[in-house]
């Protein structure tokens, strides 16, 4: 049979910040790179992403945060994925954080964090080495 | 029975949504699940619904999910949107809509997208509507965007159809006659308030009036709605029309299983035949001795297409009589 599988990518927004041009520019990227990828637009908690993640059997996360809440909220996905059994899910990060924020975060199990610097082509690059179907 | 299909039975939504990912990416092994959970299949009341790209329903479903929840019914939703064709990659947006109900435990909402021309779609989706089903929502709402045969189908594989359009869309309406008019159950004129809904209206009833075979006695004939799904205005009146095309259903065939139709059967059992061909000749077809050979020939002039396409056929059909 040919392999018909697809890598299947949560592009979330957690948090109150409402700006998601960020978060569509790479879902874009995603879906041109051939992924599937499924958005779930603005205003999102913690276990509301990580519910739609599991229902969606998503291979990874990548979270969105422009507003500096990132330091409660992606540790508390990982909390949530971690409890439902779901830590295989790979979770990165995009947007504006400080450097001791970044270390912070992996350390929380967050496998990636994307700034301002990254390009579209490391970060499609970085999930066809790191993201492998469940 | 396997602990996959007992999960599924049991309403485990990890080995749901893994099983429905299976089906997507047609995995042979998901054969053997779907035969055993076949028998708690038939429960749910499945509802399609479909229309052009921005018509609104995915906001539509939310709200239906609403009125659903609201009579204690649980409800699973399958939303189906496009593969880019040419990536193959594809976004998936149908739950920004409805993301209000992802903590709700008696709601499952999956993406699905629509794959390459080979990926079954019809199938895909109606083996993923028997997983929902088994897991036992009771009422199953599946989404596509209104366009081409394979969603067509999908819909026609629904209890009821809903729809859905916008007012001011001329053109949509010309494409309705076409023939996703004879698949529509229900017609729901969405965004009342734009202008021009009286005129969409208009048309929308003039049309199903002119279909004479809708006369005879004991014929549905498809009601006409105005809902804004926006502000919920119109979805009870759209909720009570599927309560009474189902007891229509009901009156017409003794009950709403579909298994128990032979019309059904025979389409659902062709489409099924029909996939596994697909699947284990079409996508096989660089395997298939010969064949690059065939297409070298072509190219070269040595050979016509019709007596290339008998050589690689005939020898797997051949008992067939393929002439």
């Amino acid at each position: 049979m040919v392999d018909k599988r697809k890598v299947r990518i949560m592009v979330a927004k957690p948090g109150l910040d409402g700006h998601d041009r960020g978060a569509r520019i790479i879902a874009r990227a995603y879906r041109d790179a051939g992924f599937e990828v499924v958005y779930t637009g603005l205003h999102q908690t913690p276990e509301e992403i990580v519910e739609s993640a599991i229902q969606e059997d998503v291979d990874m996360i990548g979270l969105s945060s422009l507003a500096g809440a990132h330091k409660y909220l992606f540790p508390r996905v990982l909390e949530l994925l971690r409890e439902k059994g779901a830590e295989d899910i790979v979770v990165c990060g995009g947007g504006i954080f400080p450097d001791e924020d970044i270390e912070m975060l992996k350390k929380a199990g967050v496998k990636e964090l994307f700034t301002p610097g990254s390009s579209l082509e490391e970060i499609v690059r970085w999930v066809k080495i790191n993201v492998k179907l469940r | 029975m396997s602990s996959i299909a007992e999960k599924v039975i049991a309403g485990d939504v990890r080995a749901v949504a893994r099983l429905i990912r299976d089906i997507d990416d047609g995995l042979p092994e998901v054969r053997d699940v779907l035969k055993e959970i076949y028998p708690y299949t038939g429960r749910a009341y499945v509802i399609g619904i479909t229309g052009s790209p921005g018509v609104g329903k995915s906001t539509l479903i939310d709200q239906m999910i609403n009125h659903l929840r609201r009579r204690n019914k649980t409800v699973g939703v399958l939303a189906v949107d496009p593969t880019s064709p040419f990536s193959g990659g594809a976004i998936l947006g149908d739950r920004v809509r409805m993301q209000r109900h992802s903590m709700d435990e008696g709601v499952f909402i999956r993406s699905m997208a629509t794959r390459g021309q080979f990926g079954g779609l019809t199938q895909s989706t109606r083996s993923a509507t028997d997983v929902l089903d088994a897991m036992g929502k009771d009422y199953i709402l599946v989404e596509t965007v209104g366009v081409g045969q394979d969603e067509v189908d999908i819909v026609k594989s629904a209890h009821t159809t809903v729809i859905l359009v916008v007012p001011g869309m001329g053109d949509d309406v010309q494409a309705l006659k076409a023939g996703i008019l004879e698949v529509g159950d229900i017609f729901v004129i969405n965004k009342a308030d734009r202008e021009g809904s009286d005129r969409t209206l208009n048309d929308l009833r003039l049309m199903i009036d002119m279909d004479q075979k809708l006369d005879a006695e004991g014929m549905w004939k498809p009601p006409v709605l105005k809902v804004q799904a926006v502000f919920d205005k119109g979805v009870e009146e759209l909720m009570e029309e599927i309560d009474r095309h189902g007891k229509s259903l009901v009156k017409t065939y003794g009950g709403l299983h579909f298994r128990g139709r032979k019309d059904k059967v025979r389409e659902e059992l062709t489409d099924m035949v029909k996939n596994r061909l697909i699947e284990d000749v079409i996508n096989r077809l660089n395997e298939i001795n010969g064949f690059d050979a065939a297409v070298n020939s072509i190219v070269e002039g040595k050979m016509d297409p019709y007596t290339a396409c008998d050589s690689i056929l005939l020898p797997m059909l051949g008992h067939f009589g393929t002439t």
